[in-house]
Parts: structure tokens; sequence; C-alpha cells
């Protein structure tokens, strides 16, 4: 007990548990969950994964996006182009290239292809956008969503426009969409404790003194921004295999601000932030559409009108952010020693927060 | 020549809807850093509010019967009210929270509201008939104008000329601008921080009620996601213009009316599906060009 843990555990600590913690939620779901609450899980799981690619990149740098949904929306469809049968494609997309048209990947080789895809697009426009800061990235970031969502909803011929794709299979189950959400979890906490990682908080606390210790700002945000694109990317493919249909609606500003929401809810500055602001927010969304669906109190049955749900949960994102405007975890990391939160990356200092303000 | 005129007739109303919601995202930034994103929704809420709640297809119009001279004020009532409300209630004790953190909450009030009001309305479009009399075409030098893009477009310019006697003139205008240029400074040479800021907060919803008034004339329907996308263009508006410049928010908002235009009416036939997209991506050209927006304040200058 009084033996302090090795620096290998105490180093991947929070990666593990948070991996476990979710694992355990995976089995007892599978175990006694309905058809139903299995889909919310797994709805869960992915966007836990989009969370923790948007904290790679805006807990690290500190730079909110409202773009990064668009390179969900681009694993999304890459993974529909590369895994519905060609007999389908032929009809609804005849506008793609014939050696994408009469491919058909199998999950697990079109997933990663997709990640990179979205990486690859994040590479070439991240060049361009990472040289600005502050506000106006952001909405350079939302550029792109709107560049992104109004070319794929409009180029009917490649992405099949406002409608939908079908046919991607729907592969889905809790275990995959577990193992996608443990991937999306390594991979940013690897990416935090990396050198670049740490070269890009310590550009969000004090951009002045780190570049004057020589980090290059624009390389370091750059390589978040692929990092990220990946991660999501990811997501966007397990997504298109969870609905087994596509369609540019469900990529847009909904999906960025309740995503956004989440991170933010847990604590933007902490992997575990992320996690526990998906896990909380989706917990409460099942919780209020039980209610609406109505629950029985002594053999009466009490149900709350519909859309109660979503005003229920804006009034909650706004108490929590009252009471805790640094996030459910503020901005800490789990760990195993100082159970259950002990400060492991360095909150920003205050110095930080007055300058953005 | 008529056709250049046509141009610039859609320009300036489009530029004249933008340049409004932009101030009233501008006006809120300046006096507390907040970028308003439930402005959408106040938007909304203001047209709705013309009518009677109810699922139905068919519209039950209450007050958007009353003659526009009753109108006009309950309208401008309705947004000032909801806006110095949410103020009061939720935004006063974000006062020193992280940006982020606001602009999120500002998200969350926003969804709340959109949802209150899906409760209330349901989802379907409703037809609205206000003044039908200004969707007549008049004649301007040969070319044929929608009356309201002039009607539009007049309101703009005396809502623009009043705003900055206002800003310009008054006391209270002085106080607000000081308040946006240093709030800290202000608030120590006695500019009461509460007052301002709900000022801020009920111009901001009058505004909102006029851009309401007008997108409801125009399109005769009144719909739940009518202002949010008034709103992120406005917002884009004030980045592009400069964040917390008042006249930076109308220029940026006539510029980005003006080039959603300008593409739409120059894009090649099969392009002009894409106009956002170009809109959307002169925007990125714009920010690389000037990433302190086109007319930054001197105190948006960042210090080290």
């Amino acid at each position: 007990m009084s033996q302090r843990p090795s620096v290998i555990w105490r180093t991947i600590a929070t990666p593990v548990i948070l991996a476990v913690l979710l694992l355990a939620m995976a089995a007892l779901t599978y175990q006694f969950g309905s058809r139903a609450f299995n889909r919310t899980v797994v709805e869960m799981f992915i966007n836990i994964m989009v969370v923790a690619g948007l904290y790679v990149f805006v807990g690290n740098s500190g730079l909110l996006s409202f773009g990064h949904i668009s390179f969900m929306c681009l694993g999304a469809y890459m993974t529909a182009w590369l895994t519905i049968p060609p007999v389908m494609k032929s009809i609804t997309l005849k506008g793609l290239p014939v050696w994408l048209l009469h491919t058909k990947l199998p999950m697990w080789v079109a997933t990663p292809i997709s990640g990179l895809f979205a990486a690859l697009f994040a590479l070439i426009v991240g060049r361009v956008i990472m040289r600005l800061s502050g506000i106006a990235a952001s909405i350079a970031t939302f550029g792109l969503l709107g560049v992104v969502n109004n070319v794929y909803s409009n180029w009917d011929s490649v992405t099949g426009g406002q409608g939908s794709i079908v046919g991607t299979p729907a592969t889905m189950n809790v275990w995959n969409g577990w193992l996608g959400a443990a991937i999306a979890i390594a991979i940013a906490y690897l990416y935090a404790i990396s050198r670049s990682g740490l070269a890009l908080r310590a550009t969000r606390d004090e951009a002045v003194a780190a570049s004057a210790s020589g980090i290059d700002i624009v390389r370091e945000r750059l390589i978040a921004f692929v990092v990220s694109a990946f991660i999501i990317g990811l997501a966007g493919a397990f997504y298109a295999h969870f609905l087994s249909i596509v369609n540019p609606g469900s990529f847009y500003l909904r999906t960025t601000f309740i995503t956004l929401s989440m991170l933010v809810v847990g604590g933007m500055y902490s992997l575990s932030g992320a996690v526990a602001g998906v896990v909380v927010i989706s917990t409460l969304i099942e919780l209020f559409r039980n209610l609406e669906k109505g629950v029985s109190l002594g053999g009466l049955t009490v149900a709350l009108p519909n859309g109660v749900q979503e005003i229920a949960i804006g009034i909650i994102t706004i108490v929590i952010l009252m009471y805790l405007p640094t996030g459910l975890t503020r901005n800490q990391e789990f760990s195993w020693r100082g159970w259950p939160l002990q400060r492991r990356l360095a909150p920003p200092v205050q110095a930080a927060l007055k300058e953005s303000n | 020549m008529t056709e250049l005129l046509q141009i610039v007739f859609d320009a300036l109303s489009l530029g004249s809807l933008y340049a409004l919601g932009a101030l009233g995202i501008a006006l809120i930034f300046g006096v507390m850093r907040l970028v308003n994103f439930a402005h959408g929704d106040f938007i909304a809420t203001c047209v709705f509010a013309m009518l009677w709640p109810s699922i139905n297809a068919a519209a039950i119009v209450f007050a958007g019967n009353l003659p526009f001279y009753l109108l006009i004020p309950l309208l401008l009532l309705v947004g000032a009210a909801l806006s110095v409300l949410s103020e009061v209630i939720v935004f006063r004790r974000f006062r020193n929270a992280n940006p982020a953190t606001m602009m999120i909450a500002s998200f969350a009030l926003g969804f709340a509201i959109r949802n209150f009001l899906l409760m209330l309305y349901s989802s379907r479009p409703k037809s609205i008939t206000l003044w039908p009399s200004l969707s007549l075409p008049v004649e301007v030098w040969g070319a044929r104008i929608p009356m309201l893009q002039v009607v539009t477009i007049i309101i703009t310019l005396a809502v623009l000329a009043v705003l900055t006697l206002f800003l310009k003139r008054t006391r209270y205008g002085l106080e607000m601008r000081a308040a946006a240029e240093n709030f800290t400074m202000a608030r120590m040479l006695g500019v009461r921080a509460n007052a301002v800021i709900l000022l801020a907060f009920a111009i901001s919803g009058m505004l909102a009620a006029a851009i309401g008034l007008i997108l409801a004339t125009n399109s005769g329907t009144a719909d739940i996601g009518m202002g949010a996308n008034v709103m992120l263009i406005a917002f884009i508006a004030t980045v592009i213009g400069g964040l917390g410049s008042v006249p930076g928010a109308v220029a940026g908002g006539f510029l980005i009316g003006g080039a959603s235009s300008v593409f739409q009416a120059t894009l090649p036939h099969d392009a002009r599906v894409f106009r956002d997209a170009f809109v959307y991506g002169a925007v990125i050209v714009v920010l690389l060009v000037r990433p302190q927006g086109l007319f930054a304040p001197k105190s948006a200058k960042q210090r080290v």
C-alpha cells in the first residue's frame, strides 16, 4: 500500500482505467441490455471516439475547433465508398472512379483507410489553417465544415447529395464499439504524453514563452490536427457501419455542438474529461428518453411530455458549467493514486485564460 | 445594367440582414467577450411570438394580426425581454468563465429555447403572411426590385444611423464603447457594469426581433431553424470585420452578403449549388490575409 506504483503504471494508468471502465460497461450492456440499449451504448462509444479526437486538438492546443465533424463526414463517406457492395454502388453512385466502384473491402481494412483519408485531408488543409490562432482559427475550421458539408451535400454523383447512401454493412456491436473507443483513447493519450503533445500544451498555456523556447507552434498544431482527424475519421467509419446509412446532414452543426458540449462539460483539457463528458451526457439523454416513455410509480404511469429531454439537457449543461466552469473533472485526469482524481497533466495557468479573454 | 442593379440590391438586402445579425453579436461580444450562439434562437422566438402555440400545420396568427404600429414595438419588446432575461438568469454567472465555456453555455441555452419552441409549435414550418403588399416589385432605374428589399435596406440604414448616434452622442453609448474597449478600466472610472451589459443585451434582442420580422415577411413562413443560419453567418461576419469592432461587424455582414450574391450571379450554373463552399472558402482566405479581421480595433491587438 505504501509502495509507490511503478513509473510505467503511473504513466499508463489513465487510459487503462478508462478502457477498463468502458469494458465493464460493454460487458454489462451485452449481458443485460435490451437491443435498443445496446445501440445506445454503441453510439456512446462512437461519441467517445469523436470527443477523444476533439480533445487531441482542442484540449492540447486550446483552440476551439468547429470543423472536426467534417473529418467524421470524410471517414464515413470513405467507408461507404469502400464497403457498399459494388452492385448497389453502380446504381446510386455513378460518378465514382471505376476502381472504387468495383472495390468491396471488409470493415477492418476499410476503417483504417477511412481514418488515413481524413488525416491526409487534415494534413493538406491544416498546413494552411494552422497558421491562424485564436478565434480566427476557430472560424477558419468552421469554414472548413461549411465547405465540406456543402460539397458532400451537392456532389450528387459521388456522394448521393442530400439523400442518404444506404448499404454500409451494419456490423457494429458493443465489442467493436468498445475496441474503437479504447483505440481512440490510447492514441489520444499517447499523443498527450508525447513530445509534441507536451510542446503543444506549452504553447496553449504560454504561447510566447513556448515559441521562445524553440517550439514551432504551427508544426505542433498541425501534428495534433492530423492525429485528431485520424481518430475522428475512424469514428466516422464506425458511425457509417452503425447506422448503415450515410447522410451529410448528420455531420453538421448539431453533431458539432453536441460533441463540443460533451467535451466542455467533461473538462476540455483532460482526456478523462472528454470521456466523462460523453458518458454523463449520454446517460442523461438515455434517462430522459426513458422518462418520456413513462415510468410507473406505484401503478401510476408518469411520462414527461415529448421534447423535455432536449430542454433538460440544455439546462443541465448550463447548470454544470455554472458550478464547474472547468468541467466535471476540473481538467484533471483519472489516475490510481489519489483516486478518483489527481492532477496529472498540468492545468492551464490563469494567465493563459486571461489572455484569451 | 438592370441585371447589375438586381445583383446590387440582392447583395445589399442580404448584407443588411447579416449586418443586423452581426451587430447583435458584436455588441454583446464587445461588453462581455461572449459569442452568443443563442442569438439565432432569439430570432426564431420573435417570429413565433406572432403565432399562438399550436402543433397544427395551419398557423393561428395571434399578435401577427395587430397593426404594424403595435406589432413592431411588441416584437421589439419580446426580443429585448428574452435577451435581458437570458443575461440575468444565465450569462451573469459566466462573467469570469473562459470564452469556450461561455460559448457552450450560450449554445446550450439556444438548444433549450429551440426545443421549447419545438414543443409548443412542432417542427412543421408554418405559413405566416405579414404585409403582402411588401412583396410587390417596384421599379428602380428600370430594374424590378421587390419592395421588401428596398424596405430592408432602408430599415437597416435607419437602424445603423440611430445606433451610431446612440453610441457616439449619448452617455450610455459612450459607456458602452468604453466598456468594449477596456471593461476593467471602464468599471474603475464609474461605468456601471451591469447596466451597460443589460443595455447591450436589450439592443441585441431588439435587433434579433428586427431580423425576425424581415425574415418572416420575406419567406412567408415561420421555421424553427430560420434564425440559426443568419446567426452563423453573422458570427463569421463579426470575425471577418474584426471581433470587438461594431463598424467592422456591419462591414463584415455586407461583405458576406455581397459575396454570396455575386457568387450566386456569376458562378457557372453547375457550380452554383456549391456557392456556400465558395463563400466559406473566401472567408478562410480573408482570415489568412487578415487574421485580426479587416477592421480590428486597436484593443484587440495581443500584447506580450
